[in-house]
This record gives C-alpha cells, structure tokens and sequence, in this order.
C-alpha cells in the first residue's frame, strides 16, 4: 500500500483501523516533501519536528478514543495567511519574514481539534494577491503536472502540495477565485465557501468583505469532510453566521436528476480558450446524462465584475496593510531617520511590486473626491451583482462554468501585463462579491496534459447542492 | 477698538466610557496596568485580528445620546478612519462618519445671562489609540497599548456657543449628565474628558461665520476658559489689522497662556474613511431604546425638585447636594440610614465641601461610606459626643472610613456631662485666673467666654459646652459657692 496515493478520508479509515499509525503517515508525507520540493517548492515552511511530534500525541488519543473524527491522524498544508502559534506566517511576503503569530486561526484550530497534523505553511501570491504564485517574496511553486507552468493562485502552494502527494489536504483562502483557480489548474478540488461559513479569525486579511476561508482537496468527499470540519460559527469573527446546516459530508450522494443548472452564456462566449470549452461542455454532457437540466441563461453584468472587485478588494487592502509598518512586528528597514523615513523605508522593502500596486489603488479609490466616484460606485455594482445572482437562483438550483478562461500560463507570462492577470478571474470573482459558495472539480485535460476545471455555484448556503452536483460528476468521470 | 465682535464656538468632547472591557476585544479597561498587559492580538493589531463591538458601549451612547435629546440612527455603522501613527497598533482608528449613533440634539444651559440650547450635532463611538513614551536616555520611543481600544464617545455639538462662560456650562452640563447616567466618571485632568474648542469670531451682527480655529491640549476648566479668551483675542487682532485669521488646528500650552499652530487645513489628511468591513451595522431596535430608556436614573433637575419636596431642604442645598452624582448618592444613603436629611445635608455642604477644596478633590473622590456619616450624625443628636469633637471625626471619617462610634469608644471622646467633674474643673481655672475673674465682674463680660474656653480644654474638648457655660456663669455670679 502507498499511503500517499490514498485520500485524506481514505487514510483517516486507515489510522482508525490501526492499518496506518499517524506518524506513519506523516513520515511518508515528509519524505515526499523531501523528494518533491526542491521541483514544486510548495512550501514556505515545513514543520517536521512538530509535525512528528503531534503525530505521536494525536496517535495515542486515537489508540485511547478520545479522538474519533474522520480526519484524525491525517497530515494537511494550511496557507501561509492564516496565523499558527509559534509557527512563522509570513504571507510569502518580505514584509513578515520573521513573524511568528501567538495565536492559531480559528479554522487551524477547528483541524487541530479534529486530530489534523500540521505539516507546514504553503506559498501564496504575495498577501494573496496574484493568480500565479509569482509574487511570493520566497520563489516561485511549480505546477506539478508541468513545472514550466505555475500553479495559479493565490493559493497555489496549497493545491500543488495536495496535487503533488505532499500533503493529504490543504487550507487555502479565495478573495477573488483563488482556492479556485489554482485548484483548477493543479487538477485538484477546492471550495470556496458561502461568506461567514468559515471563520476569519485569524486569516490575515486582504480583502475582508470578500475575504473566505476553504479547503482544498483531493476528491469531492474529501473536500466536503474538511469543510464541515473547519466551518463554524464563531464569535471572535462578527461577520461569522451561525448555520446549523454544516453536514457538508451528507449530501455526497451520486444524484442530480432534476436539478436545474444554469449556464451564463458570457461565461462561454469569448475570451474562453476553446479546449477548456470543450472540457466543461463534456462535464455538462455527463450531468445532463445523468438527468440534470441544463440550459443556457444571460446573467448580465459579467463584465462589471471584475472593475468593481478591483476597486473593493483594493480599497480594503490599502487599509488591512497600513498595520504593516514596522513598529510592532515584521520587516524593519536597518537605517532611518526618524518616524517617517521608518514607515517609507520598511514598506518600501517590505512589499513587492503587486502589493504596491494594489496599495496605490486602493488608497486613491478611497481618496476625499473619488470616493463616490470609485468606492460607492463599486459597492453599488456589487450590489447589483448579488441581486443578478438572486434572480438566477431563482430559476436555477446550481450555475455552472469554467473556472478561468485557460490552463496554467507558462512560468513569467502573466506578471508581464497585470491588466490580462486580471481579466483571467473573470468567472471567479463575482462569486465573492454576491458572497456564495462555489467550487472547482477536475473535468478533463488540455492537448498539453495540463488539468482544467469547472466550477459550481450555489446560492447563499447551497453548497450542499454544489457538492452533490460535483460528486455526481467526480463519479461518472471515474466512471469511464 | 471701534467694531464689536462675537465669538463663535462649537465643542468636539472625548469621554471614555467606563465599561470594564475594551471596545472591540476582552481586555480590561483598568488604569495603571504594567505596559502590555491589558492587551490581546485585537487591540495590538496583531495580523488576522477581527474587532467585536462590546454591546455596552452602545448602551452608553444611546443613554448618553436620549439625555441629550438625540435622534438615534436606527442602522448606525463603524468606519476606519486611516492614518499612520505609532500608538494606533492598525494605523486606522475605528470610528464614526458616516452614520454616527446619535446625532441632532440639544441640552440646556443656564448662565448669568439666562437659560439657552445648545445643540448637538452627532455622537460617535470610536477607539482610543495607545500612549507614546518618549524615552530620551536611549534616544527611542515605546510604545503601550493598554489605552488602545478604550471606548470613547465623541460629542460634537453646534456652533451655538459665544462666550467662554457658555462653553464652561455646557461642559459643567454635559459631565453631570454623563455622571449620572453612570457612563463615565468625566475627569479632565485625567483625560477621561477631553474637549477641543473650535472658535471664529465676526462682527456683531454678521449672519456669516468667520475662519475657525481647533484649539486642543485643554486640561482643566480653566484651561479652556483661558485659550478661548487668548484666541478670541488673537484673532480679532489679525482682523484689526487686516490680515486673515487662518484655518488651522492649534495646541494651547496653559503655562505660557498662549497656543501655536500644529497644522493647517493645507496640509489636513486625508484619512479616507470607509465603512470597517470587519464589523456589521448595529441595528438599533425600538425595544432597545426603550428598555435604555427605562433603565434612565433621575437627573438633577428631578432630584433637586424632590430634595426640596421630600427632605425640605432649600432650592441652593439641593443643588450643591446634586451637584455630584456621586454626592447626591452618599447624601440619599446616609438619610436612608440616620432619617436626618438636614443634618446629613449640612455635614456634606459644610465640612465636606470645606475638606474637599482643602485636599483639592473632587465630590467623585469621596470615599467614606455613607453608615459611618449616619453613625456620626447620630451620636450628635444622642448627645454622646459634642459638636466640636463631631468636627474632628468627621475628618477622620472623610479621610480613613472611620468607624466613628469604635473611634469615640477608642479615643475616649464622650462627652463629660458629669457635673460634679465640670465643677470642679471649672473651679481650678478661675482660680488660675483671677484677673479675668476680676475683669467679669468688673463689667468686662467677654472674659467669661475665655474661662468657658479654659475649661473645655482643661476637659480635652470633651465636655458638654452648654453646662461649662452655665457652671462658669453660676461661679462668678456666686451662684454657686
């Protein structure tokens, strides 16, 4: 038996029946972080002595009973934006190179309470911002099916580690597509959850309003354990919501007959590379077979989407950055004179050019005479969206579409013209700013043996429909 | 000085609210905490830290907000207002613009030139920001965060003062409103009050407001009575002699009597407000306003409508009794005890008052407890001790919360009724001095009050003065031999 080719929930059985021993588990995936890193650089830390010696408690709280859930004993990757006591949480940023957190994220803590193993922190787009990975201030993570591709992003780190074996699940965060997108591009499967299912508590920030918390995994089932584990409601987050319908794991049922699915034609019009549209219109072909409903619908506003998200996204992130300043914690230029030239100095070091960017943006969108202008315009065609996506739902149990236009980019294409990086989150983004639950599933591969994925999108609360949907699908492709 | 000028002056007040934990997080409010210690990942800004508003803050507000005859935003919203500084752990402070909790109310002043409203433009809740401490041995600053998240209301009222007598009786108005209502204990000089002065002035008559100024640093009453006449009269000066009075925000320095420029309107910041994405509206429902209403204590104007209705205490009295809430409370207490409104009330309006100006206290520093100022009162009226020795413990009292009978027992401070000890002590000074005696009788009556004196102090104070009296009487009248 190869440990590291089973499931998260596989695996869980396993350490339940006594087949595999925790530290069993996390000594093969340790090894193969060993064996693959150096290729994938998944990782911006790994912690392999406390990722042992947890293993061993855990081990023994299993062996006595007192640890029970199906995902005890599993080792996982958990991104470097959300903060792990005693354990560096650096944003894969310059600017945190060396903080290390006094406290655990409430959705780690959710894990840990489980009987998860932490293996280690996975790299990200700088701060989270980006579609690539590139912008991590410590390297580049590689697309495990081809390392002249990157991974997507911003968590890309979190699905090349799942899709690489170095880890049997991971935690990601998508603010505009990016548990998503990279899970789309690495072939794994990723949830982005309806907004205030997971808690925020202690996920550093990028765009709060649109900010979400997920996982990522290997197969649907997987993916819905972990997301019924980490979700809760918590009063440290006062945009947490309080649901009592959290059994993600029971609507893993292979049914979809009747279900009403809705396509957004401008998700399959222009701009969407035509093997990708191939790979989603075979996906839809295999629900239909199965008895869903599908049809064609125009969900308007689409190209608003992703202006409105630039402003609002941005305009939160030049305000959660400002704590960033060297004083407390993090980066501190060397030399400096006096108060001002600290700040200038230390930011300056501290962030890459994206997160500069960005910072810029936002700070002239909120700026007394363009507020109205830019900032209220944007909440207002937020609003818009949301009321587009009520009126969908109203005809449609779930919608479906490609998750991005194209399979993972070449190393070093994207980053050279922003503006075309941003257009690439055009299916993904206005699913954060109505706040509903969506989710990528592999759904076939390009002519260059690269993955592509399709999402499913739910209305406010549905992920239970989202999650039948892509476990009927999983399992009529494998079916094959 | 030809023209006549009116001065123009609206109020901005900071109260820190006496909850007992922070705005946004857990932390204790306490003062005098070692640095760092009442801190958590919320107030310090730590990464991934979310703010959760403390429910009674809100409470606060509106109650302070209904007294003032508010209009509440049923929906109100916290937004962050950016900008850098060290002692500001986010570099955004969380506060209120666009829909502030209260806004639109007045409150009521009475001044030597009669009553008058001043309105109240908003209310905001909003954070206070840590302390700086420059340590200039090591040439660096540190930095505490245990005020950082301490809650605050920002008062703002209308520009509908004139004169630095009005602005004292709103501030005297607002504090005991604030008092009473328990939501804060108001003190300047600590800082749990804090006001700045914006002030223009423009020729009697003018319907138009002249520049403003935004005078701050302000510490006591007197501060603030001093920096609005020093600005008054600097810029009628600039305007005297043609020049523009600018638009600016000036720091009063109350030793020098004089206040200098900190920042023109040019270089004001643009703090980019926005609603706080971390935090959802406060919806405010007609319930809540209404059980805030009802929990409402009676103010003073009630109070002192009752003291004079119920305990027949005069209209002046009542006032300088209600004058604190926290006077008026150990006033009610020991009446509930001792049933002895005017004693009670004397002893608070004479020797408190006296003790308070002598120790420079305010009425909130009063520490005694109300049964120890009944048992007093009492051991006067029982005739156990006299009036002169009461002086004596109430001090005792007012200082250290002396039990006052234990301390009578202790100190052997009864009254000596004995006459038969009075006599006899009585006898020994007009032997003593027979020059007085001889004066008495002679005509010349104030030397009986000497030999009175001479014998309470030959007694230690203790005696009953009405019987020394009428003893030393009897003995140089020979009516006694």
């Amino acid at each position: 038996m190869n440990i590291l080719e089973l499931s998260a929930l596989e695996l869980g059985r396993k350490i339940k029946a006594g087949e595999v021993t925790a530290v069993e588990a996390v000594k093969a995936s340790l090894e193969q972080i060993k064996q693959k890193e150096p290729d994938i650089h998944a990782y911006v830390t790994v912690d392999e002595e406390g990722a042992v010696e947890r293993a061993r408690e855990v081990q023994s709280r299993i062996a006595d009973g007192t640890l029970k859930g199906p995902l005890a004993g599993v080792p996982a990757a958990i991104k470097d934006n959300l903060c792990t006591r005693g354990l560096r949480t650096t944003c894969s940023s310059r600017m945190l190179y060396n903080f290390v957190p006094s406290y655990t994220a409430e959705a780690v803590v959710n894990l840990e309470k489980a009987g998860v193993v932490i293996l280690g922190k996975t790299n990200m787009d700088e701060f989270a911002m980006g579609s690539t990975t590139e912008t991590s201030a410590f390297g580049v993570t590689r697309n495990p099916w081809n390392t002249d591709h990157v991974p997507g992003g911003s968590s890309g780190g979190s699905c090349a580690a799942v899709a690489a074996d170095e880890c049997f699940f991971a935690l990601g965060s998508d603010t505009g597509g990016s548990i998503r997108q990279p899970s789309s591009f690495c072939g794994v499967t990723g949830i982005k959850p309806t907004y205030g299912t997971v808690s925020r508590y202690g996920l550093i920030a990028y765009g709060s309003s649109l900010d979400q918390v997920g996982p990522v995994g290997k197969n649907v089932s997987d993916c819905a354990a972990v997301l019924e584990t980490v979700s809760s409601y918590d009063n440290k987050d006062s945009t947490s919501i309080s649901r009592n319908d959290l059994d993600f794991t029971s609507a893993l049922v292979e049914d979809v007959k009747g279900m009403k699915i809705g396509i957004p034609g401008d998700y399959m019009g222009e701009g969407l590379d035509e093997e990708v549209k191939t790979a989603v219109l075979e996906g839809v072909r295999m629900l239909r077979e199965r008895g869903a409903v599908v049809e064609e619908f125009d969900l308007s506003l689409v190209e608003y989407a992703i202006p409105a998200y630039y402003v609002i996204a941005s305009a939160e992130a030049s305000s959660n950055l400002s704590r960033f300043d060297g004083v407390k914690y993090g980066l501190r230029a060397q030399e400096y004179e006096g108060l001002h030239q600290m700040y200038k100095k230390s930011r300056s070091e501290g962030f890459g050019p994206e997160v500069k960017r960005r910072i810029m943006l936002g700070a002239f969108v909120l700026s007394s005479g363009y507020y109205d202008a830019y900032y209220l315009k944007a909440l207002r065609t937020k609003a818009l969206i949301k009321q587009a996506f009520d009126k969908a739902f109203a005809r449609y149990d779930v919608i479906l579409g490609p998750v991005a236009p194209t399979t993972a980019p070449k190393l070093g294409e994207s980053l050279k013209d922003p503006l075309k990086m941003y257009l690439g989150d055009i299916y993904t983004i206005s699913v954060n700013l109505a706040g509903l639950p969506a989710m990528s599933v592999p759904c076939g591969l390009d002519g260059k043996g690269l993955p592509i994925g399709l999402q499913l999108i739910g209305d406010c609360f549905q992920e239970k429909k989202i999650i039948r949907a892509a476990y009927t699908l999983e399992k009529t492709r494998e079916g094959r | 000085m030809s023209r006549q000028y009116e001065t123009v002056i609206g109020l901005e007040v900071h109260v820190e609210l006496a909850t007992s934990t922070k705005i946004f997080c857990g932390c204790s409010t306490a003062f005098g905490g070692a640095p760092n210690t009442h801190t958590c990942p919320v107030c310090t800004g730590m990464p991934g830290s979310l703010p959760v508003l403390n429910r009674q803050v809100v409470e606060y507000a509106l109650a302070v907000g209904l007294a003032a005859n508010c209009q509440i935003n049923r929906q109100c919203r916290f937004d962050r207002k950016n900008y850098f500084y060290p002692d500001n752990p986010q570099n955004y402070q969380i506060s209120q613009l666009y829909l502030p909790v209260c806004y639109d109310g007045w409150v009521e002043i009475e001044t030597a030139g009669g009553r008058k409203k001043i309105g109240i433009h908003e209310i905001h809740m909003e954070e206070d920001a840590g302390k700086l401490i420059h340590d200039e041995w090591e040439d660096c600053s540190l930095v505490d965060f245990n005020r950082s998240g301490v809650p605050l209301i920002e008062i703002v009222s209308e520009p509908d003062m004139r004169s630095g007598e009005e602005v004292i009786a709103y501030l005297d108005k607002l504090r005991m409103m604030i008092q009473y209502l328990g939501a804060s204990d108001c003190k300047l000089q600590e800082g749990s009050m804090r006001a700045d002065v914006n002030l223009s002035v423009r020729e009697a008559g003018s319907t138009r407001m002249g520049t403003r100024t935004e005078m701050k640093n302000l510490n006591s009453f007197k501060a603030i009575a001093r920096a609005i006449e020093g600005e008054r009269k600097r810029q009628i000066e600039l305007i005297e002699e043609g020049k523009e009075v600018v638009q600016e925000t000036r720091r009063w320095d109350d030793n020098k009597e004089c206040s200098y420029a900190m920042r023109s309107k040019e270089d004001a910041q643009d703090y980019r407000y926005f609603p706080d994405p971390d935090l959802t509206p406060v919806v405010i429902s007609d319930q809540w306003i209404k059980e805030i209403k009802d929990r409402q204590p009676e103010m003073q104007p009630e109070k002192i409508i009752r003291y004079q209705k119920e305990f027949g205490l005069p209209e002046y009295d009542a006032r300088i009794l209600t004058g604190s809430k926290h006077m008026a409370d150990i006033f009610e207490e020991t009446v509930a005890i001792c049933e002895k409104p005017k004693e009670a009330s004397n002893w608070l309006m004479v020797e408190a008052m006296r003790l308070l100006k002598e120790l420079e206290q305010d009425p909130e520093d009063m520490a005694f407890s109300p049964g120890n100022l009944a048992g007093l009162i009492n051991l006067v009226d029982k005739g156990v001790i006299n009036r002169t020795t009461a002086k004596n413990v109430f001090e005792e009292i007012f200082v250290h919360d002396t039990d006052p009978e234990a301390y009578v027992e202790e100190r052997g401070l009864k009254m000596v009724s004995d006459e038969g000890a009075l006599q006899k002590a009585a006898r020994e000074v007009l032997e003593a001095n027979p020059q007085s005696v001889a004066d008495y009788r002679s005509g010349k009556e104030k030397a009986m009050g000497f030999l009175v004196g001479q014998t309470m102090r030959l007694m230690k104070g203790k005696a009953d003065p009405g019987l020394v009296n009428k003893i030393v009487k009897d003995l140089l009248t020979n009516r006694l031999s």
